[in-house]
């Protein structure tokens, strides 16, 4: 089947009253950079839908492609064009619906008749292309109650256009209608599903990553760059902050006891995240923590551990299952990526039973032999920082053994 | 010597083997190994892979690595039996497929599984009105080969597929290993779950093969050990075969069949025609690239002998049933008259092929039939 153009229809954005055009401005730029490279594709955007038009048709399987991952949109569909006369508006639409199973499924005809002057009028051309596909495709019943398959003729004075298959989009919201906030990247199976909720919603964020050399390995930071580069896909450039954590790390294990040091190494981090957000001008921190998967997120881990700062800590995933969190990384691409087996700056240096109810008391009295804040903000001086379009990784094609 | 025993194993491709040997000496390391060397060679392994992936049409899709088409036959029909056990226990396969499918189907029988074996026509071909009336709700695994090694006649797998996923929730499985090279094989447009390949059949190496799944199909393990290949095929993955493999992908790689091929055999048929003593086995839908004949009332074995002693390389019906007395399955299965079975031959043509080798051909097959008319 040969489309011409997509409907695409926007999700929560109908709903939103003044700030409605400002978020059809963000949709629209996003999908725009989601089709960067596809040079013969452009939008019109409309109160209540948008419309992707491509000169190329092999672009447009592309965009087809594409836009399931880009939030904010509710469903899209492909779009066939026809010259706006009854004969070949019928052929088309048997073509339409048989792209897609018909046997057992109900249907009915829609008509949009924007061009007044088409002879027939909306009620004639229900009947003639209703009669004509039932003809013609067997095992369609019809139903105008909640129909499978909803025929959509939308006549207009450039030509006829049809549409019936529904595709669902990602919903949500643009991302970079609600906000900036950093994630925190550790490597495993959590903290990107965490960004990536947080950017259905219309976050844009960047992400910041503590990274231990020599304890843990280039690989390690190179695995955090390909989850930052999987995040990318959903319609924001994350840049990625990646901290030197070697030094503070040290530190926090010679001065704290073991059973302690993991709840203290907590609070650097965030001290040291709180600043680097502070930095960029984000406004929330957003951790994958999922309530008492392991010893730091146990309510009272968390609640001596976020005495650090008063900046709002989104925990997207506190409430779910591990085997939930599993499932939507592998329905978005990270999971691969995360079961890769280095050492992040969380497994090394973990005591065997650190304390699941840490005393604020404790924790306070421990950290007061050192002054924490000067390796805080060296760590957060000393960072690297990756643009989003710097996170690919060139591998080695090998083409010539190939 | 002129080698036609292409469809029991082909020569390696000098390119390909200098990539096999470069691979070697380079990357070496383990695929799964945490270190930059293990990591370059896994970045090369999934690179190889999607090469084949993207021949077959099949981008989003899996490649399992296998030891070859035996093994990668033996993984589907154990493999996918085992994983949909509990959706029922029928399986539908051919009567015409190679020994790996039988046989592994026949040790399913052993343990509870019911096997249908569709029968085939004079022509080879299975019949869409049998399939469609074995296939139950129960049904969990169809395999039905693209290309039959014998007689090189080819199944209407696409029409198949429409039957399978119309009428059940079956996997569908196809035995490429004779048809990747010489037709377009597509698992998109061929409508299958799954594949095989075998890399010596396509100027490759032999002992590499691979089973290649379409997304989301699932199935067991036959084999045990560290859980290479998603937990699929445990054994360290050798880079050097999958790059091979990958490279005899690409070289084989046909869009449509291969006219010079057809040419050469239709030349064989057309001589064939003009002696009673023989008959022509393979239809004229099947692929080009396998020609078999029966002799009346001359064993197979002595027309082998004759043309080898005359410097032509054929053999009898398929290597993997050549040795043995009986008369193959296949040949069986066509309802040959009783003096022809015996002496049936199989010419195959491959890349290495000439014009020339097959003008020599014809003079051999001359030579002998005026040899047999005079009575031997």
């Amino acid at each position: 089947m040969e489309w011409n153009e997509i409907l695409i229809r926007y999700g929560e954005i109908s709903l939103k009253g003044r700030n409605r055009s400002l978020f059809i401005r963000k949709l629209k730029n996003n999908i725009t950079s989601a089709m960067m490279d596809l040079k013969s594709i452009h939008l019109r955007a409309e109160r209540d839908r948008m419309f992707l038009m491509a000169e190329e048709s092999d672009e447009l399987k592309k965009a087809l492609e594409r836009l399931p991952h880009v939030f904010g949109i509710q469903s899209f569909s492909p779009v066939a064009q026809c010259k706006a006369d009854l004969k070949t508006i019928q052929q088309k639409a048997v073509e339409v619906i048989g792209s897609s199973p018909t046997e057992g499924k109900t249907f009915k005809v829609e008509v949009k008749r924007q061009d007044k002057e088409f002879p027939l009028v909306t009620s004639e051309i229900q009947r003639e292309v209703g009669g004509y596909v039932l003809s013609h495709c067997p095992g369609l019943i019809v139903q105008m109650k909640k129909p499978d398959i909803v025929l959509l003729v939308d006549i207009r004075k450039e030509g006829a256009f049809l549409t019936s298959e529904v595709i669902k989009g990602a919903g949500g919201m643009p991302v970079g209608s609600n906000g900036n906030s950093l994630l925190m990247l550790s490597g495993g199976i959590d903290s990107p599903v965490a960004g990536y909720q947080m950017m259905k919603r219309g976050m844009s964020i960047d992400a910041i990553h503590f990274a231990s050399p020599p304890y843990t390995s280039e690989l390690a930071q190179r695995k955090v760059m390909d989850l930052a580069e999987k995040l990318c896909t959903f319609g924001a450039s994350v840049r990625l902050h990646i901290i030197p954590f070697t030094e503070l790390q040290q530190a926090v294990v010679k001065q704290v006891p073991a059973n302690i040091s993991m709840t203290t190494t907590r609070r650097m981090m965030l001290q040291v995240a709180d600043r680097v957000r502070e930095e960029i001008k984000a406004h929330g921190i957003i951790t994958g923590e999922s309530l008492g998967q392991v010893a730091s997120q146990t309510l009272e881990s968390m609640t001596a551990i976020n005495e650090v700062t008063s900046t709002p800590i989104l925990r997207p995933l506190i409430a779910m299952d591990k085997l939930e969190i599993i499932a939507i990384s592998q329905q978005i691409g990270t999971y691969d990526i995360s079961i890769r087996p280095y050492e992040d700056c969380c497994t090394i240096f973990t005591p065997s039973s650190p304390k699941t109810k840490p005393k604020l008391e404790k924790v306070h009295y421990y950290e007061s032999f050192l002054d924490f804040h000067e390796l805080i903000e060296e760590a957060v001086k000393n960072r690297t920082v990756i643009e989003a379009s710097e996170l690919h990784e060139d591998v080695e094609v090998f083409d010539d053994l190939l | 010597m002129i080698y036609l025993d292409n469809s029991s194993t082909t020569q390696p491709d000098q390119a390909v083997m200098e990539s096999f040997i470069a691979v070697n000496e380079k990357y070496y390391a383990n695929p799964a190994s945490l270190h930059c060397m293990g990591r370059e060679a896994e970045n090369f392994l999934e690179r190889s892979k999607q090469q084949m992936l993207t021949v077959v049409e099949n981008e989003d899709g899996e490649v399992i690595l296998t030891s070859g088409g035996t093994e990668s036959n033996n993984l589907a029909i154990l493999g996918f039996a085992q994983e949909y056990a509990s959706r029922g226990n029928h399986i539908i396969t051919t009567s015409i497929e190679h020994p790996s499918v039988l046989n592994a189907c026949r040790h399913l029988e052993t343990i509870g599984f019911v096997v249908d074996y569709l029968s085939v026509d004079d022509s080879g071909l299975i019949s869409l009105e049998e399939l469609k009336t074995k296939l139950s709700q129960d049904t969990i695994l169809v395999s039905i080969m693209h290309v039959n090694n014998e007689i090189g006649t080819i199944q209407p797998i696409r029409e198949c597929a429409q039957i399978i996923k119309t009428g059940s929730r079956a996997i569908f499985h196809s035995d490429c290993v004779q048809s990747l090279g010489k037709l377009p094989v597509s698992i998109n447009q061929l409508g299958v779950d799954a594949i095989t390949v075998s890399s010596h059949k396509i100027n490759g190496l032999k002992n590499s093969g691979a089973l290649l799944l379409k997304k989301g199909v699932k199935l067991q393990p036959i084999n045990f050990g560290g859980g290479q290949e998603n937990g699929i095929r445990s054994g360290t993955v050798s880079l050097p075969h999958a790059v091979a493999l990958a490279k005899a992908f690409r070289l084989s790689a046909v869009d449509s069949e291969r006219s010079d091929f057809r040419i050469w055999r239709d030349h064989l048929k057309v001589v064939c025609q003009d002696y009673e003593n023989i008959q022509v086995i393979c239809p004229d839908h099947a692929a080009p690239h396998i020609i078999a004949l029966a002799f009346k009332s001359i064993k197979g074995e002595v027309a082998v002998n004759f043309f080898q002693e005359h410097g032509v390389i054929i053999s009898t019906s398929s290597a993997c049933s050549s040795k043995s007395k009986n008369v193959g399955h296949v040949i069986e299965a066509l309802g040959l008259k009783d003096n022809f079975k015996s002496g049936v031959i199989r010419i195959s043509f491959g890349n290495t092929t000439t014009k020339e080798q097959i003008d020599k051909t014809v003079n051999v097959l001359k030579s002998f039939m005026d040899l047999i008319e005079k009575g031997m």
